[in-house]
């Protein structure tokens, strides 16, 4: 049981890593646009 | 566009709920294994997504190699990476599954060796991506795209062809399975094809974005010098 737990516990994880890391690629981008737009 | 993103993210969302219900709560417990069984609704889909992401990457490199379209390199990009985070995951469900079955968590059969050997390949892809500085990458990555999807086939008739530790395919394979482990089966892997559709989606706009703010910074350096001379 605890076998099965940790494969949908990892799978999740990995997704979720994954996803915050784009999160983050966003933000940085979206920060570069906001200084190319003010110069 | 951006409401066509949300419906599909919505229905997405629900697909993968629905899948882990029907996964964790409806699909009755395989009688040899027992509920570790339930590892294939993740394991299985997970496999299909990364197969046909890593498609995309193939036809989106070709279309690169013929037509140098830099829409296509971006897609080939966002491809290659959300299919190595499902490979990923195949890599370590498939281990947590094989510990309790085979009592080994690793072998080096030939359907594991080669979806490592995969894995591998996608990870050296995404290396070269990030590190290269040669105007030339994306043809280098291209090239090693199209001779790494060569793997793909293999890994998946391996079981057909070949003698392996891995069981050989329940579904589409000549076994028999209950409906119930079958109708949750499809949901997972309708649900997984359509959460790495949307992820890659995603990665591909990102992507493309991020290459329009690079060539207006390139634009801006270069009108800056033109000025200070």
């Amino acid at each position: 049981m605890n076998y099965l737990y940790a494969a949908y516990a990892a799978t999740w994880i990995i997704h979720i890593a994954y996803l915050g890391l784009l999160a983050r690629r966003y933000a940085r981008l979206r920060q570069e646009i906001e200084e190319l737009k003010k110069k | 566009m951006k409401y066509l993103f949300t419906i599909f993210a919505v229905l997405t969302a629900v697909l993968l709920s629905y899948g882990l219900y029907q996964a964790l709560v409806v699909a009755p417990t395989e009688q040899t294994m027992g509920e570790v069984q339930r590892i294939f609704y993740y394991h299985v889909p997970s496999a299909w997504a990364a197969f046909c992401l890593f498609f995309v990457n193939l036809v989106a490199s070709i279309w690169y190699m013929v037509r140098r379209n830099r829409k296509a390199d971006a897609l080939a990009l966002a491809a290659a990476e959300v299919g190595v985070v499902f490979c990923t995951i195949v890599l370590v469900t498939g281990p947590l599954w094989a510990r309790p079955v085979w009592g080994i968590w690793w072998t080096w059969d030939l359907r594991l060796t080669l979806t490592l050997v995969l894995w591998l390949i996608y990870v050296a892809y995404l290396i070269l991506r990030k590190f290269s500085t040669s105007g030339q990458t994306p043809v280098i990555a291209a090239v090693l795209a199209i001779f790494g999807a060569l793997d793909v086939p293999l890994v998946y008739f391996s079981i057909w062809f070949f003698r392996t530790q891995h069981p050989q395919p329940v579904v589409g394979g000549g076994g028999s399975i209950d409906p119930r482990m079958l109708h949750a089966f499809f949901i997972n892997l309708i649900a997984f094809s359509c959460f790495g559709a949307l992820v890659c989606w995603s990665r591909y706009r990102f992507e493309m974005a991020h290459r329009d703010v690079e060539d207006r910074q390139a634009l801006e350096s270069i009108m800056e010098a033109g000025a200070s001379r």
